[in-house]
């Protein structure tokens, strides 16, 4: 072997944390403040929005104009990765199509989300229950609600409170009105009988009290490039980085952990990991471990950390590790409001979450599927840019001008060239909107992740292979998604820009990954034979190691993830503290 | 943290709050020259790819010169902006199938089919024809659901390069002024203004 040899450190960390996402983020956030010396690990490269944002460049800045080539969501989007990374593959098992979006840097996946902070309701925490789908999870609405109220004071979200029952209230900033596209899809999704509400979205529409390192919001709609100002959350900006500077935190940057290194008892007593700026191998020691690497590759880190005690892979003893995988179901559809042809012009930039949006409204007795959806309403005057998710309605024109007169009154054919085609250019912008659904998906044991000790990564460590198939009760689901938004759609008089969707694509359901909301591979429960995780987070087989990712979850809900993942974070950071105060690890 | 002190922070503000010129409206941006310029937040495989690009040539003089002709077909100029060539659609293109090689079969092809038509039709390759040729011959392929089937090549053809034109010409500057977009400077949104809410007849919703 050379010069490879394994380089350790006598230096004892009381906490390692692995990742550095909305998980890893809040837990070393919230050990760092109490005092306590923690070494965080993340597998990419720093990263401050504060400098690194691409945030205002116009679309001209990018030779590619803000093309997809090397960043799946666009140019100026701020995720360091994709759905493929070079010499870091996955593989599937029979048909699957599992897509698996990664960022490798500092803060993970929160520099470029959509911001929308959803807290899942009482129902949500004890769905077998209320449902009859999925398991209860250990805890309540009532045990996380402290969390959720600390969350939105510590970071911040928008929001209004409705008083709804299975979504709840919480401490708001006012909400931003919709914009004119926005409107007419409220409009007529009222006049279907369901309620659009003011979307909750973790951006600084006023200051945040108390806080005065974050700037306010100046609305250019542009979250997904991350903030330099600091005006919505990122763990990045507003855990690492403040964490960084209590002096309590010391980060790891291009660190890829390749297992967890657990004693003769079992364990953990640090982190194993090989460095990409060096290449060399290296362990670290703590006195706890917390891994929150992200749903996925906790799950592998775990799996890959076997040992004689640990046969099945570490925290495995109940064989659930990498089981119960589960991401939103997502379908949607937009179209082009004729009425808008021609709009008027007006900075329409808005934020870069979700201005309205509809909490699941329908009664569940009256369906064939036991959870819900909601409906994230979109449109406006987007930046004209190619690539990412908003861009210009430029490449659709040609397709659907033949549909509407032109501009003194006349129908001509569809397509053209020439100063009729270029007019028509400027007619239909603005005129874009539409409505994406998200919804719960009943976890299942038979979708997984598991170790492929086939494959290696270019770092030498096997990867994950995945098994993944909808079911029935998403796929009707599904169509009643796709019933809904071609209610609304037809409602509105528009033209429709909707996939064709049928049982022969479930109705048209995305992929599973594809709503990058994928939770629960090392599951929370009571019972140590059907879960890998307590009530706290802490692994039921090895009382020093904890997990703080959306890996925990036992069930989702149609809430997005992000808000309940950092409520839980920031309890299981408490019970360390406590834990450690009572000298239990 | 206020909305004027983060503005502040990002250097787009006077003591006083009023926005410098930097980020009015059409002027934001440093500035529109940036082939490979700007690293802020790239990664170094992306600069490095980048710059690799810029110095290979896919399109040769004859195939960039027929893009131009084609493209200000697509796009001329007319009272309200310039053409795609004023914008340097052209050159967006040629980075372009560099950037998404997926393009550059069916542009060569297609530029390859065009030349072969128009020298059957009008015994000339298509950038030498007539105007009055050239837009005969752009008409036959420009409208898909009535071309004849031995255009189908073509149409597939002009769709891409319509697309790439147009992508090209509305993300430029000029094109941008063009569509009246007003955003991509800070603001403070207050929702649609009242005038437009009562021409769609929105108010209250």
């Amino acid at each position: 072997m050379g010069d490879l040899q394994i380089k350790k450190t006598g230096q004892v960390y009381e906490v390692a944390v692995i990742g550095s996402g909305a998980g890893g983020g809040m837990t070393a956030y919230t050990l760092a403040k109490a005092g306590v010396k923690v070494l965080m690990l993340e597998a990419g490269p720093f990263f401050d929005p504060a400098k690194d944002s691409r945030q205002l460049q116009w679309p001209y800045q990018s030779l590619r104009r803000g093309g997809n080539a090397t960043r799946p969501m666009g140019d100026f989007d701020a995720a360091y990765g994709g759905w493929e990374i070079d010499g870091e593959p996955y593989t599937q098992k029979g048909n699957t199509k599992f897509e698996w979006f990664r960022a490798k840097m500092l803060g993970g996946r929160t520099n470029h989300w959509g911001r929308i902070s959803l807290r899942m309701g009482p129902k949500d925490f004890k769905c077998r229950t209320a449902y009859g789908a999925g398991d209860d999870w250990p805890v309540t609405y009532n045990d996380i609600k402290p969390y959720y109220d600390k969350v939105d004071q510590l970071i911040g979200v928008y929001g209004s409170n409705e008083g709804l029952e299975n979504d709840p209230d919480g401490i708001f900033l006012p909400p931003p009105p919709p914009r004119l596209g926005e409107l007419f899809i409220k409009k007529a999704a009222t006049g279907l009988g369901i309620k659009v509400i003011p979307g909750r979205g973790s951006v600084l529409t006023a200051p945040l009290p108390g806080n005065k390192n974050r700037g306010q919001c100046f609305y250019c709609g542009q979250c997904n490039r991350s903030c330099k100002v600091y005006g919505d959350f990122s763990s990045s900006s507003c855990l690492v980085i403040p964490a960084i500077k209590t002096g309590n935190l010391t980060v790891l940057t291009n660190a890829v952990v390749r297992e967890i290194i657990t004693d003769n008892n079992g364990l953990a007593t640090g982190v194993s990991y090989v460095s990409k700026d060096d290449m060399q191998e290296y362990v670290v020691n703590a006195k706890a471990v917390v891994l929150a690497a992200g749903t996925c590759e906790s799950a592998r880190i775990l799996l890959n950390s076997k040992t004689a005690q640990h046969i099945n892979g570490l925290a495995n003893s109940s064989n659930v590790v990498g089981k119960y995988l589960h991401d939103s179901t997502q379908t949607g559809g937009a179209v082009i409001l004729p009425q808008l042809l021609n709009r008027p012009r007006f900075n329409e930039d808005g934020v870069g979450s979700l201005h309205v949006y509809a909490p699941w409204w329908a009664d569940r007795q009256k369906l064939d599927f036991p959870r819900g959806y909601h409906l994230e309403i979109f449109g406006g005057m987007m930046m004209p840019s190619y690539g990412g998710y908003f861009g210009f309605e430029g490449s659709i024109v040609p397709l659907i001008n033949g549909y509407v007169p032109d501009a003194a009154g006349k129908m001509k054919p569809g397509g053209g060239f020439g100063k009729s085609l270029k007019d028509d250019y400027r007619r239909f912008y603005g005129t874009f909107a539409g409505v994406g659904c998200h919804g719960t998906d009943v976890a299942k044991e038979t979708n997984y992740c598991e170790i492929d000790n086939s494959v290696v990564d270019k770092y030498g460590i096997p990867v994950l292979r995945f098994h993944y198939e909808w079911g029935s009760d998403e796929i009707k689901q599904a169509k009643h998604m796709t019933e809904t938004v071609g209610a609304i759609i037809k409602s509105l008089n528009a033209i429709p820009l909707i996939p064709p969707s049928g049982p022969e694509n479930n109705w048209g359901l995305s992929n599973p990954g594809k709503g990058i909301h994928e939770v629960g591979t090392v599951r929370m429960g009571d019972d140590p034979k059907k879960s890998a995780l307590n009530k706290w987070g802490q692994a039921h087989d090895c009382k020093n190691l904890f997990v703080t990712d959306g890996s925990m979850f036992v069930q989702q809900s149609e809430k997005n993830p992000t808000w309940t993942i950092l409520a839980l974070a920031m309890r299981t950071a408490e019970y360390i503290l406590e834990q450690k105060q009572k000298q239990n690890i | 943290m206020n909305r004027r002190e983060s503005l502040k922070a990002l250097g787009l503000a006077t003591a006083t709050g009023v926005l410098l010129d930097a980020c009015k409206p059409g002027t934001a941006g440093k500035t529109e020259t940036v082939a490979g310029g700007d690293e802020t937040g790239r990664q170094p495989f992306e600069v490095s790819r980048e710059k690799e690009l810029v110095q290979e040539k896919f399109f040769n003089a004859h195939e960039m010169a027929t893009i131009a002709v084609l493209a200000d077909i697509i796009i001329p100029k007319d009272g309200r902006s310039g053409s795609a060539t004023d914008a340097k659609v052209p050159e967006f293109i040629e980075f372009i199938v560099k950037d998404e090689p997926e393009h550059q079969l069916p542009m060569r092809g297609g530029l390859r089919w065009l030349d072969v038509k128009c020298l059957n039709l009008y015994n000339n390759e298509f950038k030498s024809c007539t105007p009055q040729q050239q837009d005969a011959m752009v008409s036959a392929i420009a409208y898909p659901a009535q071309a004849a089937p031995e255009m189908q090549a073509g149409v597939t053809f002009f769709n891409k390069m319509r697309d790439l034109t147009a992508i090209g010409f509305f993300t430029s500057k000029l094109g941008i002024e063009d569509l009246g977009y007003r955003g991509n400077t800070p603001n403070n949104w207050k929702g649609v203004p009242a005038d437009v809410l009562k021409m769609y007849g929105l108010e209250g919703v």
